[in-house]
């Protein structure tokens, strides 16, 4: 298993889109961290780049790389290693050099340029993105026969979670607002893995009414420390259990 | 060495193998051989447990392949479509696939050097031409010398010096006991490479016989003459399995 994550690190680190995207990653942060004298503003633009722009890049980029190396997966699953571990060694070999990028680009940057507690918690933030939306990408790959439908479906839920569940959230808060619902929308924002970074960070900040309803719901409603460990064991499920299934599942894929 | 009982595979409405039985021994050089979309490469990749089949079995040595993997260390496989990392070079894939099999040590690398792959080692595979990918595909499944190799249209995009080396390195491994089965739409390709045929149609077996036989019974000598004749009459072996 090992053999397989070092080959594959050792492609991918070489691939251009994650050279580019580790560039790019660098000027954002680089340019947002200088703009302004207050590192919170900075960080709160960064965590928006982030939660924007990590979820859509990995989940994509992994859709690809997964169905573009189909033909290489077969030819190491004619050695004899296991299913599950040539599919874990995939995973790892493209997480591992996805965090890489997030963490030369975003992380550096932040070490040198902010002294926050904050600015820690947006790169465990971005890489565990960076996990969680690779983990639904290995996902769609074991579920999917087609390229094309598989990076479809990839397109969708990055969408989904970004922009469409708050929409609905948001919905629904405002049709039961008669009712008291605010445990439920905490549970329910556990259903996005977007939503929880975006608090994780908000509750570092102290920012949550810049970010509307939701935010100053969660502050109220989590505090601190229990709020963030509630979220981070809410990402920990949605790092894992996208891999349990498609290990499962990948048992059983005729390739 | 190789035994296929009641071998059914369907993918949705489609029967891609419908009730096979098959038998292979050493020292065979089996060519299967049917129409695009007969089943062949779905028969390969059962045995390779690439593909997971729905009913039968598939028992290598006595060993059924749904148990466990090790069986494949017995079995070289070059696929149809060489696919590799793109940054990765010749000599990385190698490498790996030498790292990944360390209970084996002694490396057959005659393809190695007589295709030349020794001497692009650092070439990036995106680099490559598809007749490169193949010949790197066809040096790593002799790479370990498996008791079976499974080729997969092994002679389709290369050139023909290199088709022909690769046709005397698999008569040099027949020779050595091994079991070869392979697949091909270049009948002349498999001429007096290969023992059997077995014919599929539609997912089923249509017939599993050596190549005397099938000689004798259509009276012709040519491989593609004998097929052609086998598929244009109902003739009395066609349905018969050895």
């Amino acid at each position: 298993m090992k053999t397989i994550i070092k080959y594959v690190s050792l492609d991918l680190l070489r691939n251009k889109t994650i050279l580019i995207y580790t560039a790019l990653l660098a000027v954002i942060s680089i340019s947002v961290l200088n703009m302004d004298n207050n590192a919170s503003k900075g960080l709160l633009s960064l965590m928006n780049i982030t939660l924007l722009f990590v979820p859509l890049i990995s989940i994509l980029f992994a859709t690809i790389y997964f169905f573009n190396s189909i033909e290489f997966i077969e030819l190491l699953l004619a050695q004899p290693i296991k299913r599950n571990k040539v599919l874990l060694a995939e995973y790892t070999g493209l997480v591992l050099s996805l965090c890489a990028a997030y963490a030369i680009g975003v992380g550096l940057p932040l070490l040198i340029l902010t002294k926050q507690v904050a600015a820690l918690v947006l790169l465990v933030n971005g890489l565990l993105l960076t996990l969680t939306f690779s983990g639904l990408a290995l996902l769609i790959f074991v579920l999917c026969k087609d390229k094309t439908r598989g990076i479809g479906i990839a397109i969708v839920i990055s969408l989904f979670f970004s922009l469409l569940f708050d929409g609905l959230l948001l919905t629904f808060i405002y049709s039961f607002s008669d009712y008291p619902i605010d445990k439920p929308i905490v549970g329910l924002v556990a259903l996005n893995p977007i939503d929880l970074s975006r608090i994780l960070m908000l509750l570092q900040l102290d920012v949550s009414v810049l970010m509307g309803y939701s935010g100053a719901l969660f502050k109220k409603l989590l505090g601190s420390a229990a709020g963030s460990i509630y979220a981070v064991v809410c990402m920990m499920f949605w790092v894992t259990v996208p891999l349990l299934i498609a290990t499962l599942k990948f048992r059983k894929k005729d390739l | 060495m190789i035994q296929i009982n009641n071998l059914t595979k369907s993918y949705n409405r489609f029967k891609a193998l419908d009730d096979i039985n098959l038998g292979f021994d050493r020292g065979r050089a089996i060519s299967l051989l049917g129409p695009n979309g007969s089943g062949k490469t779905t028969l390969i990749k059962s045995i390779l447990g690439l593909v997971i089949p729905e009913k039968g079995t598939i028992k290598i040595d006595c060993n059924p392949v749904s148990s466990d993997c090790s069986y494949r260390s017995m079995i070289g496989y070059m696929p149809q479509i060489g696919r590799y990392p793109d940054n990765m070079t010749i000599e990385q894939v190698i490498n790996m696939v030498k790292e990944l099999r360390k209970d084996c040590t002694k490396y057959d690398d005659e393809l190695i050097i007589g295709l030349g792959i020794d001497k692009i080692g650092n070439k990036t595979m995106r680099n490559l031409s598809g007749g490169t990918r193949q010949k790197v595909s066809a040096c790593l499944a002799f790479l370990f010398s498996p008791e079976i190799l499974i080729l997969d249209e092994p002679t389709a995009g290369l050139d023909p010096v290199s088709s022909e080396l690769l046709k005397e390195k698999i008569i040099s491994e027949l020779s050595k006991g091994k079991l070869v089965l392979m697949t091909s739409h270049v009948l002349s390709d498999l001429e007096g490479l290969t023992s059997h045929i077995v014919y599929l149609q539609d997912g089923k077996l249509m017939f599993y016989r050596s190549v005397e036989e099938l000689q004798d019974v259509t009276g012709e000598t040519k491989l593609n003459k004998v097929v052609a004749r086998m598929m244009q009459y109902d003739l009395p072996i066609k349905n018969c399995v050895s």
